[in-house]
């Protein structure tokens, strides 16, 4: 197989420095190669976000390397860093606070455009807005004037501006509803169809993870307890940790719902010496 | 308690309309000269400066031009309005003349305060780490000098030169812009959008000046007005003390001449006094109005009150005449009837987000009320607890509770909430008091809505804590809310709601904030305690997953209306409404399909 486009190896993240520091980042290991969608899930506090932070340059790198194309891109000075943002670009989780709301959603679009000393201008701002199937008198509003849904949209045009090979995607549908979230994921699928980007997707949602990666990484405490093929995690999980999180994800349909409730309660029985029992159990 | 944040626009995603909101940002001035004290102080502060800048042609006489004839001349006597000093000089043109000297110093405290102030806290603001900490020392040693015993000191280094002591008053006031600069662009630098800039390639110079620098010029011009009133207090003072050149005519030194000239002639202490006070007046009503009009967008309508109280008597009036009016089935513990909310869109406006919805719930039934946001759901479980927002207005219909209409009667209400109805929140952590310990606030409750004694309401809690799956009840009472899980604080969220023995539980998204393990315990919780106690729930959610798991009957709420409602497997197996098809289709779509090929 071809060189990986993005290669994480052996990353440990710390904060905190020499007394009582945390590491939120403990060994891991991950390669995205070109056109591909390797996602990370893990519940809060497993680091899945820091680790994608960390590949932006937005974490400190404690230990461990990150490369892009073959080329160091950890713990660089943030002139070179900027030359690699054309490449390495990312969707945020809120898109609330994802754009400057005193800005209108034309120089929002247009700002890596000028920070790659691209003059493209208006008719690539168009350009964008349509690509993400927003409409082209939306440049001369304010973030503001948008949904949640609307937001997200502009916030992946503007990562789509400078034509990157990875996005980041950071929980990028969770705080939208459910119809929306789809639309969203759609989109984000037509996108990688039409400009072979790869993604890197974070997320808590398995669903939606399986819905749309390649391989899965499960994270737990800061390390990948499992990382294979989507389908491979989500139909035959080989660690006990992914097989709770996969039985707890609720269904929406209730007699399957009723069977997985029913086998996750078997599974938690079963796993009970090795896996904290769940505090009702400890009662009834 | 936290409301939809988007709650009450219609959130239709991309593709479909966009929200309408055409208004354009008003500009500051526009808005600003709406402000009856902001057209009076602009007017004076701008009267001065047109004086400063002309008086050389303007003013009657010179400034230190003394006629003996007119000595001590009282106000509109010989060509002088204001009269003029023991020395014969008019002082008309000695304060119009004046202003000159007040205008250059004002100049000068702001361009240094703001640059030294400005500067420093925009580096220290965005770098943070010892850059910050230097500045921040450097900040405090010069808020701790007397500003104007420095001034005086001075005096006796430089002598009478009031631009430098207003240069240096400057680096005194620094401080203030110093913290206020910082403090906000602390705060956004976390937001997101600052890293998204840093994704993009911007520079640390351009992130400033693009995204930090907007955030901080509404604050630093308030500030300004202020820091402006405070410099022509000063120069004044320091004026007045005699610091100043006396060759020089300034407001203070006319005071300080009038009052040295009391006994002979009072009035002459009215104008420069005058002049003085409605200049510092002009700054401070200036500031209290920018600081109206910048914050002026963050407020929302408010109703008027007579309007308030038309509309709340019309919809009680149709209660009493029985519009609403029902025989509930004896197992229906809550049924709500044409319940219709609205919320202010002006003071005379009022648009409707809920437009009479029926809901009924059974003894023991967990129903779940489903919909996006902005489809009214929560407005709905708020109604039912007689916690809608403040500026919430209830158009008409009624809540009944056991039989009795809980809208009908605040008191009734107020009965019912905490003791029959209970509520467990969507975000744990911000419902619990960060001040008080677990214990306190558990035993607080209970007592609140019981009267039980201190040490029954404690026994009963810490059962009550065991049941709900928390290990040690004893220590959990001793730790503070910031010492817990998400999914802890859930529980004893859950264990409050629970602890007065309610009929009913009202439950806002309690799982949307957890992780899917700690949901699948919530979960199990919430249902095992339906079970033992005969409890009725109302389950918002957004979340299809968790009503497939827990609910027996389910509302589907689009747009303030609910549009379709059945027994869980009905629903999901044949949704009839158009809009519960798009949901469930949307919803598995994201959703795991683990059995397809296990």
């Amino acid at each position: 197989m071809a060189e990986p486009l993005l290669s994480v190896t052996d990353l440990v993240v710390r904060y905190g420095g020499r007394r009582g520091g945390k590491t939120v980042i403990d060994g891991v290991s991950l390669d995205l190669n070109a056109g591909e969608t390797v996602s990370l899930v893990g519940e809060s506090g497993s680091g899945k976000t820091t680790i994608g932070r960390a590949i932006l340059g937005l974490a400190p790198v404690t230990g461990g390397t990150i490369q892009f194309r073959g080329q160091k891109i950890d713990n660089i000075p943030r002139s070179r860093r900027r030359q690699i943002a054309r490449d390495l670009q990312v969707i945020f989780q809120d898109p609330y606070s994802s754009l400057n709301p005193s800005m209108t959603v034309e120089s929002i679009l247009a700002e890596p455009l000028r920070a790659a000393g691209v003059t493209a201008g208006r008719d690539r701002v168009r350009e964008l807005l349509d690509a993400v199937g927003l409409p082209a008198d939306a440049g001369r509003r304010y973030p503001r004037e948008f949904s949640g849904g609307q937001r997200q949209r502009i916030a992946i045009a503007r990562a789509l501006a400078l034509e990157p090979s990875v996005i980041v995607c950071d929980e990028p549908t969770s705080a939208l509803d459910v119809t929306t979230q789809a639309r969203v994921l759609a989109l984000l699928a037509d996108i990688q169809k039409a400009t072979g980007v790869a993604y890197l997707f974070i997320s808590h949602d398995l669903g939606v993870v399986h819905a749309i990666s390649d391989r899965i990484a499960v994270l737990n405490s800061g390390q990948i307890v499992e990382l294979g093929d989507a389908r491979q995690i989500v139909s035959r999980p080989q660690h006990p940790y992914t097989r709770r999180l996969l039985m707890a994800a609720p269904v929406a349909d209730p007699p399957r719902q009723r069977a997985k409730r029913a086998q996750r309660l078997a599974l938690l029985q079963r796993d009970a010496p090795e896996e904290p029992a769940a505090p009702h159990d400890a009662v009834a | 308690m936290s409301i939809d944040q988007h709650g009450l626009d219609p959130s239709a995603d991309g593709t479909a309309a966009l929200v309408a909101e055409d208004r354009p940002p008003r500009s500051l001035l526009r808005s600003l000269l709406r402000n009856p004290f902001a057209i009076a102080s602009l007017a004076y502060i701008l009267l001065i400066v047109v004086v400063a800048i002309l008086c050389p042609w303007i003013a009657p006489f010179p400034p230190n031009k003394t006629d003996l004839s007119a000595v001590n001349a009282p106000p509109f006597t010989g060509g002088h309005l204001f009269g003029a000093d023991a020395s014969g000089r008019d002082i008309l043109s000695r304060l119009m003349w004046g202003s000159q000297q007040t205008i250059i110093a004002c100049v000068l405290v702001l361009t240094v305060a703001l640059i030294l102030g400005g500067i420093s806290g925009l580096i220290a603001g965005y770098y943070r780490g010892r850059t910050e900490a230097v500045a921040s020392f450097v900040s405090d040693v010069a808020q701790s000098l007397p500003g104007i015993v420095m001034l005086i000191a001075l005096y006796s280094l430089i002598g009478p030169n009031i631009p430098a002591a207003m240069a240096i008053f400057g680096v005194i006031v620094a401080p203030s812009f110093y913290r206020l600069v910082r403090s906000v662009v602390v705060a956004v630098r976390n937001e997101l959008y600052i890293d998204a800039a840093k994704v993009v390639g911007l520079s640390d110079a351009r992130i400033v000046g693009r995204h930090v620098l907007s955030a901080v010029r509404a604050p630093v011009i308030v500030q300004s007005a202020f820091v402006l009133a405070t410099a022509v207090a000063i120069l004044a003072g320091v004026d007045f003390l005699g610091l100043g050149d006396p060759s020089q005519p300034s407001w203070g030194r006319v005071l300080s001449d009038a009052f040295n000239n009391i006994y002979t002639n009072p009035a002459n202490v009215i104008w420069p006094s005058l002049v003085i006070t409605l200049m510092i007046l002009s700054f401070i009503l200036l500031g209290n109005a920018l600081r109206d009009t910048l914050q002026a967008s963050f407020r929302s309508a408010t109703l008027r009150p007579g309007r308030r109280r038309t509309l709340a008597r019309s919809a009680q009036d149709e209660r009493v005449a029985g519009v609403n009016d029902l025989t509930p089935p004896q197992d229906v513990i809550l049924a709500i009837r044409g319940l219709k909310i609205g919320y202010p869109t002006s003071n005379d406006e009022v648009r409707e987000v809920v437009h009479g919805v029926d809901l009924d719930v059974r003894k023991g039934e967990i129903h779940g009320l489903v919909g996006e946001s902005g489809s009214g759901k929560s407005q709905l479980a708020f109604s039912t607890l007689g916690i809608l927002p403040r500026e919430a207005v209830i158009l008409g219909g009624s809540i009944f509770f056991e039989g009795k209409d809980l809208l009908a009667d605040p008191a009734r209400m107020r009965a019912a909430r905490g003791r029959k109805i209970g509520y467990v929140p969507q975000e744990p952590m911000s419902n619990l008091d960060p001040s008080f310990t677990i214990g306190a606030q558990l035993t607080h409750g209970l007592r609140a809505a019981t009267g039980l004694s201190k040490s029954d309401a404690r026994t009963k809690l810490l059962a009550l804590l065991a049941r709900v799956g928390i290990a040690d009840p004893e220590r959990l009472m001793r730790l503070y809310p910031h010492e817990i899980s998400g999914g802890m604080a859930q529980r004893v969220l859950i264990c409050g709601a629970v602890a007065a023995d309610p009929e009913l539980i009202v439950a806002d998204e309690p799982t949307t904030a957890l992780d899917v393990t700690v949901q699948a315990e919530v979960l199990e919780l919430l249902r095992e305690l339906s079970r033992e106690r005969g409890l009725a729930m109302v389950i918002v959610t957004h979340n299809l997953g968790v009503v497939a798991d827990i609910c027996d009957t389910v509302s589907v709420m689009k747009d303030g209306r609910i549009v379709e409602r059945n027994d869980v497997d009905t629903l999901f197996a044949a949704p009839a409404d158009p809009y519960t098809r798009d949901l469930l289709v949307s919803s598995r779509q994201v959703e795991l399909m683990e059995a397809e090929d296990g």
